[in-house]
């Protein structure tokens, strides 16, 4: 094909991408089943949650923040963490223009339901790389133990 | 460059490892460009910014330190690699361009080459 065809000028890519992103979200809607809690693509912060034999480990996606104004809260089994990110964008006023505003600002919210071995009592978290960790430790009486057998006497 | 190279990397799907596209922000001043993408767990050392010809690629790798005896009970993000690709126009500076993280934000700043900076033209009187 010709080439000045195929070579789109590069102000052409902007809404070409727009369209893309558009049919990403129309037809990209994952085919795992998801969490009741899950809230629809993109919320924020993403959310992974883990276990060890030990404790339960959630971790939030939620870069930029100031890990002093970020809310751990435990409520009945259910793990919420809130706070708010501010917008990086400039004010509408100096001679500054903004083509893309993806990165989520405002307020946020998000709630995970801990298993019920979870000891909601002793529970801790660290900020690093913009990812919030959360570990919950298991209750005593939920850790694994090694149960001796003994050689039954005669 | 070739359509494939053009048209697909800017998304970052090209042949390799498939890659979460981070969401950015993208600002103009008149002196230049700032980027900034969201880039969670993704410490310093993980990151790797390209250009090659007048594309830009960064790509990091999420490295969280947890354990190896995780195992995973739910997850919304299931890929542990970012990539992200953008056409710079003639008139950025590919040589001049400035990269921070902090706290999982990656902020890049592109200079414009000189004679793209605006410039007043004055009008003398007849």
């Amino acid at each position: 094909m010709f080439p000045s065809l195929t070579r789109l000028p590069g102000d052409l890519f902007p809404d070409f991408e727009a369209l893309q992103r558009q049919v990403e979200q129309l037809f990209g809607a994952p085919s795992w089943p998801s969490s009741i809690r899950a809230s629809a693509r993109g919320a924020f912060p993403a959310l992974n949650m883990g276990v060890t034999a030990e404790a339960v480990e959630i971790y939030a996606f939620a870069p930029g923040l100031d890990p002093a104004k970020i809310d751990v809260e435990l409520e009945k089994g259910l793990l919420v963490i809130s706070g708010e990110r501010a917008s990086d964008l400039p004010q509408e006023s100096d001679k500054a223009t903004v083509y893309a505003d993806e990165r989520f600002s405002g307020p946020f919210r998000r709630a995970i339901s801990l298993p019920d071995d979870a000891d909601a009592a002793r529970v801790q978290a660290s900020y690093r790389d913009g990812v919030l960790k959360v570990i919950v430790p298991k209750r005593e009486s939920a850790k694994p133990r090694r149960v001796e057998v003994r050689e039954a006497g005669i | 460059m070739d359509m494939k190279q053009g048209a697909l990397d800017r998304e970052g799907r090209t042949g390799d490892a498939p890659a979460l596209v981070p969401p950015v922000d993208i600002v103009e001043d008149e002196n230049g460009i700032t980027l900034k993408a969201d880039l969670p767990g993704v410490p310093k050392e993980g990151l790797s910014i390209r250009v090659d010809g007048d594309t830009l690629t960064f790509e990091g790798a999420v490295a969280l330190g947890e354990s190896s005896e995780l195992h995973g009970v739910y997850a919304e993000v299931r890929v542990a690699q970012y990539r992200r690709s953008f056409a710079l126009g003639r008139d950025l500076d590919t040589g001049s361009i400035d990269a921070s993280m902090k706290n999982g934000v990656l902020t890049l700043r592109v200079a414009k080459r000189e004679q793209a900076k605006p410039r007043r033209i004055e009008v003398k009187a007849g």
